[in-house]
C-alpha cells in the first residue's frame, strides 16, 4: 500500500488499552492491519492507514476502541452540505466495487 | 432472461424445504455483471433474500453469509463451486457488503432476525456462521452470539479466497484480511465514476459550445466549430485526468491529497494542450483554460475519495476544506474570463 496513503495524523481513532483483554477481534476485522497484539494487548500501529470504518470499534466486545466512523467520500459529504445533514453515501446498488461508495 | 436460472433445486431439511443454487454462472449472469459496472437499469440486480443450499449439505456444513446484492451472491456461490455449504442472504435492499454495512442494513439486526426467522439452529448442529470481514462493519460479533448463540466468524475479504480459508481450518492469512486497491480494481470503477456523472459530463461541453458562438458582433456558426471544438477537446482531457487517469495512476502521483492529483495530471497535459494552441493564443484565454480544466480534473479526482478503499472521512472532510473553494474559485474564475475574451 505504499503509493496508497491518505492524509496524516487526522484520523479519529482510539484505544483504552486498560478495557483491552487481548482477543484479537479488531486485528480479525480491520482491512489495513492498523492494529497489532503485544503482551496480551492490543496497540494502534498504523494509525494513517485507519480509514475509520468502525468495524473494530463494533466488534471490541470490551468496549476499548472508539473512532467516529464514516465514509470518506467527497460525494457524500458534498450530499450532507447540501441537505444540512451527516455525510451520506448515496451509492445506490449500481456501485460494484468491492468496497463502498 | 429468466431472472432465477441459479436456482436449480429444492432441499429438504428439518425446518422445511430449502432451494439449491448453483455455483456455474449462466450468460445472463455475465451480462449482468457487466450491467453492473455501467449501471444499466440498476435496480433490477436484487436477489431474493432467504436462505439457499449449494451441493448437497447436512447439518455439519458450514453457513456463509451473503448480501442480496446480485454481484456479491454471484461471486460467493462461484467461490462456493465443489463445496457442500448453506448460504444466508440478507435482505440489504440489493446493495453490496461494505456499503450496505456502512448504512447498517447489513447488521447485527438483520442477520440476528434472519438466523431465527430461517431456524437455523433446527437445520445444523453447529453454532458457526461464515460473515465475509466486510460485514465487520455493521455485524458485531459478541452481540450476534448474545442474542441468537452463535459465533460470528469472519471470513476473507473477497469471496475467491473462501477455499483456502477453510481449507486452512477457518484461518484467513493477513493477506486475505487486507483491502488492496489494486490496478484491476481501480479500472473497474472507472465506468462507475463516469456513468454516475453522465449528464453533468455532457452538459458542460455543450454550454461551452453554445457560448464559443458568441463574439462582441453577434453570433457567428463558423465561431462556435472552431472555438467550440477546441474547447470540447479541452474539456474532455479535463474528464480523462480526472477521471481515468487519475485512479490508473493513483499510487505514483506524488500527492496524498486527491484533489492535487488530479490537478497536477491535468496541468501537464494542460501544457501541451497550450502548446498545440488549444487554448487560444491571448492570455486571458489561457490562463482562464488552465483553471477550467484545472478546477475539473481536480473535482472528478477528488470524488474517487469515495471508492478507493483507504480515505477516512475525517481525511476528506480536511482535504475538500480547502480544495472545494479552490475549485469553484478556479471555475468562476476561468468561465468568466474566458467570456470576456469572447468580447475584446
Ligand atoms: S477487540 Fe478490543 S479487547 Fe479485543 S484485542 Fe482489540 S482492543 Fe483488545
Ligand atoms: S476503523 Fe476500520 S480501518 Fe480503522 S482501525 Fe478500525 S477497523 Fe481498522
Amino acid at each position: 500500500m505504499n503509493g496508497l496513503t491518505y492524509l496524516k495524523n487526522v484520523v479519529t481513532l482510539s484505544l483504552d488499552i486498560q478495557k483491552c483483554n487481548g482477543c484479537k477481534m479488531c486485528t480479525i476485522v480491520c482491512p489495513h492491519e492498523v492494529f497489532i497484539i503485544k503482551d496480551k494487548k492490543a496497540f494502534i500501529d498504523k494509525k494513517d492507514l485507519c480509514m475509520e470504518c468502525g468495524a473494530c470499534e463494533k466488534n471490541c466486545p470490551q468496549v476499548a476502541i472508539s473512532v467516529k466512523s464514516g465514509v470518506g467520500c467527497a460525494a457524500g459529504i458534498i450530499n450532507g452540505i447540501l441537505r444540512g445533514t451527516e455525510p451520506s453515501c448515496d451509492c445506490s446498488s449500481s456501485n460494484a466495487k468491492s468496497g463502498c461508495c | 432472461m429468466n431472472k432465477k436460472d441459479y436456482i436449480i433445486g429444492k432441499i429438504d431439511t428439518a425446518a422445511g424445504k430449502v432451494p439449491v443454487i448453483s455455483t456455474v454462472w449462466s450468460n445472463s449472469d455475465l451480462i449482468s455483471t457487466i450491467k453492473v459496472r455501467w449501471a444499466i437499469g440498476r435496480m433490477n440486480y436484487k436477489v431474493k433474500q432467504g436462505f439457499y443450499a449449494i451441493g448437497t449439505p447436512d447439518e455439519n456444513s458450514d453457513i456463509f453469509v451473503s448480501a442480496n446484492f446480485k454481484l456479491s451472491f454471484d461471486h460467493l456461490r462461484k467461490a462456493l463451486h465443489d463445496m457442500n455449504a448453506w448460504v444466508l442472504v440478507l435482505d440489504t435492499k440489493g446493495i453490496n457488503v461494505w456499503c450496505a454495512a456502512g448504512k447498517g442494513t447489513f447488521g447485527t439486526k438483520e442477520l440476528t432476525y434472519r438466523i431465527k426467522a430461517h431456524e437455523l439452529d433446527k437445520i445444523v448442529n453447529h453454532k458457526n456462521i461464515i460473515v465475509p470481514q466486510l460485514g465487520a462493519v455493521g455485524v458485531s460479533a459478541h452481540e450476534v452470539k448474545s442474542k441468537t448463540g452463535f459465533r460470528v466468524i469472519y471470513g476473507p475479504v473477497r469471496a475467491s479466497d473462501i477455499n483456502a480459508f477453510v481449507n486452512a481450518g477457518y484461518k484467513a492469512t493477513p493477506e486475505m484480511r487486507k483491502v488492496s486497491f489494486p490496478l484491476k480494481e481501480r479500472m473497474k470503477l472507472i465506468p462507475v465514476e463516469l456513468s454516475y456523472g453522465k449528464y453533468y459530463l455532457l452538459f458542460i461541453p455543450a454550454l461551452f459550445f453554445i457560448l464559443s458562438g458568441i463574439n462582441s458582433k453577434g453570433y457567428s456558426v463558423d465561431l462556435a466549430w472552431t472555438t467550440g471544438g477546441k474547447a470540447f477537446v479541452n474539456l474532455f482531457t479535463a474528464y480523462l485526468c480526472g477521471s481515468v487517469l487519475t485512479p490508473i495512476l493513483l499510487p505514483w502521483i506524488p500527492f496524498k491529497r486527491f484533489s492535487l492529483k488530479g490537478l497536477s495530471i491535468v496541468w501537464v497535459l494542460s501544457i501541451l494542450l497550450f502548446y498545440f494552441n488549444f487554448f487560444g493564443n491571448t492570455i486571458t484565454e489561457i490562463i482562464s483554460w488552465f483553471l477550467i480544466t484545472g478546477s475539473i480534473s481536480s473535482f472528478l479526482a477528488m470524488n474517487y475519495t469515495g471508492t478507493s478503499t483507504f480515505t477516512s472521512l475525517s481525511g476528506v472532510q480536511k482535504e475538500m476544506k480547502t480544495a472545494l473553494p479552490m475549485q469553484i474559485g478556479f471555475a468562476a474564475l476561468g468561465l468568466i474570463g474566458w467570456i470576456i475574451k469572447r468580447f475584446i
